[in-house]
């Protein structure tokens, strides 16, 4: 461990390479909050596949291989497959499923058309051009870097600037409209900067995995908040996280590929965050669960006895814990627990109702029918 | 023509056939891209599988790498059940992770392992005839015709035995569980059909080139046709032409066969798109047109029944009053006047007997809003079609 951080210091190469994470987990999940929360999860994915002939494309006609032509020529294909994608939906009635995966698969294989293609030429130098379908992390320099942090830069100032229309457009697009906003511009800013994100991150992790490195730290900090500005707060920090934790495992291993570890590592924190979420997590809604039922069943026994208790003059009359044995909802504990709520007082074999039970069931009576 | 280039393409047109059955209906059920994520999650089972039988073609590895695809079906639909995420959200993260597990995998035991991440998500259609089914001795073809071939068979039958209960329980979930007809059993059927067609098709064509194959043809078809069997004949249709056309088009290119076969794929789609009769995007565009210009025409109409003084009647009030371009005010009183609802003396705007039972008619349509004021109103004149 200890040797990891002075590596880190160090080596230029891990330390380019965790900071590229960094920032592109950070980015990833900044924007991929609003891709989570305007349902369009999958977009991510058709745009990464869709930006590979743009990849192609810019290579054919420029022959230069420097990232920044490259990444150009993938924002514009894969916004032309957004818009695509949102043509279909809104003028035919193939539904956005169908239109996802149609592009998805098209324009990646005419993407790998075009770099088989490539490949073959005689002249070409093609070498380096396939690290966009898996991604290498190993790949980035220092300029690499510098392009993802002035991107995010970027980014944040538009998100932060455009914060509160971004925010109702999100939750209320009518409203938005009505109130005068520019709602097709808002959105085309949100699609635009997801698509960012997205290709910024192409080198990194490819585009098969790339949808997953945007959608993954949005759905575990969903978990946690129902507040905007916290989510995208606490995504952009797991996804950081999980970008330089993941760097950190491929690297202390042999033949182990960044993007996918940083996918794992990703999907290990939404795997934490379904379960042990305060709020909505399995766990905690699960002995929820349990405890309810166990109060119910105490509120039948208490019930039970009420009526008992009713038919006498002195509520408070012993009776035998006998004649609870017809009564599935009773067990020892049960009786324990009404005792500790101060609602009976148990003597011997007898049970007796006090004043605070009596009420208690009373008034669970009153509010039954008052319903 | 040389006997691999013809095994090649008869390979081709069969998967395309296999995928394009389940395809429909994947499409129909708008789960389309389920099939996007089967074809990823089934890569840590073929790596599984690959480990014990050491061969790509064997049919315990396909069951395995199929039996990973109903998994994630599973997986993503109980995650869609706890209510944390929504359904879109629980497939891109299902699958990403397998996927990754699969890679990890590979990369881990990649000194045992002839198996490469690129082979299977793109697969190598130019190969697949050299991978021979040899039998006490003899060539009896291409392993990944045999394989598919069997798919394909088993894919046919059990469309045609169960094509009733399949149609059904896709439009109607509801109605088919009266029937007797479990949503639930058919859902799962074509799941674990859908998997076993993706993993024997991703050695031949790629794991990507399946999800274009299954759901390009479908939703090309669907741009056409409303009927279930007509859908699924064009498929096939568009399926085999794009296969063989695609493999020509690599051999001129010298590129990869599947990425021009999806290329293909997507060029009729986009032909379709732009040029289908009802449904394409040019017929579509003009339809809205149309329905503009027929809209602005009823809103002249009632502006003139509305008006008894000449001021508001007049040639060039138009423009101010309802606020429209000259343009679009002079299209509008061209079209009234061809259809002669309207009359214009001295430049006052009159409206004709027709004009007037027309208008009468429209408002009574507006102020009920009931269909049966409209119909008689759609033959007797050229608004509110379609």
């Amino acid at each position: 461990m200890q040797e990891y951080f002075n590596l880190l210091w160090t080596d230029y190469t891990l330390r380019t390479i965790t900071l590229g994470t960094a920032v592109l987990g950070a980015i990833c999940g900044m924007l991929g909050s609003f891709a989570v929360l305007r349902k369009e999860s999958l977009l991510g994915d058709a745009i990464s596949h869709a930006a590979l002939p743009g990849i192609a494309l810019a290579f054919l006609i420029t022959g230069a291989k420097d990232s920044g032509t490259l990444l150009l020529g993938a924002l514009v294909s894969g916004l032309i497959g957004t818009f695509w994608i949102r043509g279909i939906t809104s003028k035919t009635h193939l539904k956005s499923d169908t239109a996802l995966g149609l592009i998805l698969s098209i324009f990646f294989g005419f993407g790998m058309l075009l770099l088989t293609f490539i490949q073959k030429q005689p002249n070409a130098n093609q070498a380096g051009l396939d690290k966009y379908l898996f991604g290498q992390a190993a790949t980035l320099v220092e300029s690499d870097v510098k392009l993802m942090i002035t991107v995010t830069g970027i980014s944040l100032f538009v998100m932060l600037l455009f914060w509160k229309e971004f925010k109702i457009l999100l939750f209320d697009a009518d409203y938005t409209k009505t109130l005068g906003f520019n709602t097709k511009f808002i959105d085309v800013l949100i699609t635009f900067l997801i698509v960012l994100a997205i290709v910024l991150g192409l080198q990194t992790v490819g585009v098969v995995l790339m949808s997953a490195i945007l959608l993954a730290p949005a759905a575990a900090s969903r978990q946690w908040t129902n507040n905007l500005g916290t989510m995208v707060l606490l995504s952009a920090l797991i996804g950081a996280f999980s970008g330089v934790f993941g760097t950190a495992i491929s690297a202390s291993q042999n033949n182990l590929s960044t993007g996918p570890v940083i996918v794992l590592v990703a999907g290990a924190f939404v795997l934490f965050s379904f379960i042990f979420s305060p709020k909505r997590g399995l766990l905690f809604r699960e002995i929820r669960f349990r405890k309810n039922r166990t109060d119910l069943k105490l509120m039948k026994t208490l019930q039970f006895m009420y009526g008992i208790a009713q038919d006498h003059e002195n509520i408070s009359h012993p009776h035998a814990i006998r004649i609870l044995n017809n009564f599935q909802g009773y067990t020892r504990d049960s009786l324990k627990k009404l005792e500790h709520e101060g609602w009976i007082s148990i003597e011997g074999q007898q049970w007796a109702m006090t004043p605070k039970g009596y009420k208690q069931a009373q008034e669970m009576y009153n509010q039954q029918k008052n319903e | 023509m040389s006997n691999p280039q013809i095994e090649i393409q008869l390979i081709a047109a069969i998967v395309a056939m296999a995928c394009a059955i389940p395809g429909v209906f994947l499409v129909l059920r708008k789960m389309a891209l389920i099939s996007d994520a089967i074809s990823h999650a089934i890569l840590p089972g073929i790596v599984i599988g690959f480990f014990i039988t050491q061969d790509l073609n064997s049919p315990l590895l396909i069951l395995l790498a199929a039996f990973t695809g109903v998994i994630t079906v599973v997986l993503v639909e109980f995650i869609q059940k706890t209510g944390l995420v929504k359904e879109d959200t629980a497939i891109g993260l299902v699958f990403p992770v397998l996927f990754s597990i699969g890679v990890i995998l590979i990369a881990k035991n990649a000194n045992d392992v002839h198996l490469d991440v690129d082979a299977v998500l793109l697969g190598e259609l130019a190969f697949a005839p050299f991978d021979r089914l040899m039998l006490g001795g003899s060539d009896w073809g291409p392993k990944s015709l045999w394989v598919m071939g069997s798919i394909l068979m088993i894919t046919i039958s059990l469309l045609l035995l169960f094509f009733k209960e399949l149609k059904v329980t896709t439009f109607d979930a509801g109605l088919s569980s009266v029937l007797g007809i479990s949503p639930v059993v058919m859902h799962y059927g074509l799941m674990s059909v859908s998997s076993i067609t993706v993993v024997g098709a991703f050695d031949a064509v790629g794991a990507i080139l399946v999800v274009a194959l299954m759901i390009a043809p479908a939703a090309t078809a669907y741009l056409l046709t409303e009927d279930l069997k007509k859908m699924i004949w064009l498929s096939l249709l568009f399926g085999v032409f794009s296969a063989i056309s695609g493999y020509w088009v690599a051999n001129i290119l010298d590129a990869s066969i599947s990425g021009s076969i999806a290329t293909t794929l997507g060029v009729i789609f986009l032909a379709v798109y732009l040029f289908a009769p009802k449904k394409g995007l040019i017929s579509v565009l003009y339809r809205q047109k149309q329905q503009r210009i027929e809209v602005s025409l009823i809103t002249f109409l009632l502006h003139l029944n509305r008006h008894e003084e000449e001021s508001e009647r007049h040639i060039n009030h138009l423009q101010e009053h309802i606020n429209w371009q000259a343009v679009r005010a002079r299209t509008v009183l061209d079209l009234a006047v061809k259809n002669n609802l309207v009359e214009i003396e001295n430049d006052i705007v009159f409206l004709t007997e027709k004009g007037l039972a027309f208008t009468e008619k429209s408002l009574e349509y507006i102020i009920n809003n009931k269909d049966e004021k409209i119909e008689p109103m759609k033959e007797d004149f050229f608004l509110f079609r379609g």
